[in-house]
């Protein structure tokens, strides 16, 4: 047998993980519309609130219109990605003690976890990404509001890192989530922390405003803080905010942030199972 | 008028007794107030960051624009504490058929829901809203002769009544959906997120539909115009800016008999 299938053999299991939850999640289309209807409106509000700031800024601003509409429309696209929820199931196995079971699978237990919110990342992304781009490129031109619509990306060369910056974005999502994961075996009720997380992770990652209309002063404390891998970086790369110039080393920024909170959620877990009681029922 | 008072005093023993089993986790309730008032800022400081790098908004300066925030984050947590029966009326009561048992017990429906839960960790983001809101009261330096501070109570009440109002309007939509209806969600977050600036920088059919057909308008953006005491630039008189804060109550009222509407064309989904 060659090297290559085994390590296939080996990763079969978390391939059927991912697929299976995808196929689960998918199930939620009603929410899912319901969603995208609230994620419009909030995309319009941000254009108007942004587009009004801009109209009366006195000194030359950081963004122009189209690099705002950009940030704001990929923002509304790509909401489901933010790492500032938890699967609840896994939250339900720590809280439940049916982590035991968890721990008696055959597998790399950060390796199974990581497959499932993988898929519990992807999944409600992909059913939101592709309505909101569509209607935000084709449908706001046609209800007349072809002034507020997603310009295509600045470059060929942009739109081909973006592709490529978002599979990174993906990964480094669900590497948070997987701290998050993880902290629920400290504090089994984990709600303070993932509350924290609800301000923390929009702020830093550009959700709440783009970062680059951040005071100056601010700026280096943004650039070197993970979470802009997860929102800002990608958006700056489609609209041309960041040069394809600067494109490699963003990607490689956020290749190392994701390394760096792998090893990280890895390491606690580790620390975890040491400490694990399971309490018996 | 015995009646009234009876039920009220039932009301604030839910209330209480809601607020007692909270208290049983106190390090729980610390957290997520803690939580909450952070992740309800949030908004706060994207406001200011974008004051910060333009210098003001139109002719908006920042404290304005807070004064707007705090008072509908403020009015908001207030309902979201108090409403939280209706505000999962769908999934908690409607699909699991638990509505049939408020109907048969000899109370009214709204009376036990309004006491079913008072969610105490919403404290978090009331303290928030009235922090930035009395930051706004302290720099605006506004004449505060009486009706000033009856208006600003008003505008507030209204405020309440209004998102109130929208939870009821989605609990009673919930009896035709049997969800709780997600689409809601525009009006009562996305409308705290829009009351947050003034209605004058949206675009005219997005403030006339928020001024006539929902009126959030009249609950925070007129009121705090006759309270700065300027003109409003989208030139509304001073007497229909005061009188804004009833088109609140109006609301409620209007929400509550649709409410009825709705209990009595209700089928159980017998689960």
């Amino acid at each position: 047998m060659s090297v290559h299938s085994r390590s296939g053999q080996r990763l079969r299991p978390y391939r059927a993980i991912v697929a299976a939850r995808v196929r689960m999640l998918l199930q939620y289309r009603a929410a899912a519309l319901a969603g995208f209807a609230t994620q419009v409106f909030w995309g319009l509000i941000k254009v108007m609130v942004l587009l009004a700031f801009l109209e009366s800024a006195t000194a030359p601003a950081p963004m122009n219109v189209s690099q705002i509409l950009v940030y704001v429309w990929l923002g509304q696209a790509l909401l489901q990605l933010l790492p500032w929820n938890v699967d609840a199931e896994i939250a339900g196995h720590i809280r439940s003690g049916g982590v035991a079971y968890e721990l008696l699978r055959p597998l790399d237990l950060y390796a199974f976890w990581f497959a499932r919110t993988l898929a519990f990342r992807a999944a409600p992304t992909f059913l939101r990404m592709v309505p909101m781009v569509l209607f935000a490129f084709f449908g706001l031109p046609l209800i007349g509001l072809a002034e507020w619509a997603l310009p295509p990306p600045a470059s060929l060369a942009g739109g081909a890192l973006f592709l490529v910056s978002l599979v990174f974005t993906l990964l480094l999502s669900t590497a948070i989530t997987m701290v998050l994961h993880v902290s629920l075996l400290w504090t089994v009720s984990g709600e303070g922390f993932n509350r924290l997380m609800l301000g923390v992770v929009p702020v830093f990652s550009g959700l709440v405003i783009p970062l680059p209309l951040f005071p100056e002063w601010l700026q280096p404390v943004l650039f070197w803080q993970p979470f802009r891998g997860i929102a800002d970086v990608p958006f700056r790369l489609y609209s041309g905010h960041i040069t394809p110039g600067d494109g490699l080393v963003e990607l490689a920024m956020q290749a190392g942030w994701t390394a760096l909170i792998g090893v990280l959620g890895v390491w606690l877990l580790g620390v975890a199972r040491r400490r694990l009681v399971v309490q018996g029922g | 008028m015995a009646e009234v008072a009876d039920a009220f005093t039932l009301y604030l023993r839910m209330i209480a007794q809601s607020v007692r089993a909270q208290l049983q986790y106190r390090v729980s309730f610390l957290l997520m107030a803690f939580g909450t008032f952070v992740a309800s800022g949030v908004e706060a400081i994207g406001i200011w960051a974008l004051f910060e790098r333009f210098g003001q908004l139109g002719e908006w300066r920042l404290a304005q624009v807070a004064f707007l925030y705090g008072l509908v984050n403020a009015a908001f947590a207030t309902c979201e504490a108090l409403g939280r029966g209706f505000d999962v009326f769908g999934r908690e009561f409607v699909r699991t058929g638990a509505f049939d048992r408020l109907l048969l017990r000899p109370r009214s429906t709204v009376l036990q829901l309004a006491g079913h839960e008072l969610q105490l960790h919403r404290i978090g983001r009331l303290l928030q809203g009235l922090l930035v809101l009395g930051w706004a009261i302290w720099v605006l330096d506004i004449d505060w002769q009486a009706w000033r501070v009856a208006l600003l109570i008003a505008a507030f009440l209204s405020a309440v009544a209004f998102f109130y109002a929208l939870f009821m309007i989605q609990a009673t939509l919930a009896f035709w959906t049997t969800e709780s209806l997600e689409l809601m969600n525009t009006l009562t977050y996305g409308g705290t997120e829009t009351a947050q600036y003034p209605l004058a920088i949206y675009r005219p059919w997005f403030r006339r539909f928020f001024t006539y057909v929902v009126p959030l308008g009249c609950i925070s953006y007129l009121p705090a115009i006759a309270i700065f005491g300027i003109d409003d630039p989208l030139g509304t008189g001073r007497a229909f800016q005061i009188a804004a804060p009833l088109a609140g109550f109006v609301f409620l009222a209007l929400a509550f008999g649709f409410w009825r509407f709705g209990v009595r064309r209700y089928t159980s989904t017998g689960s």
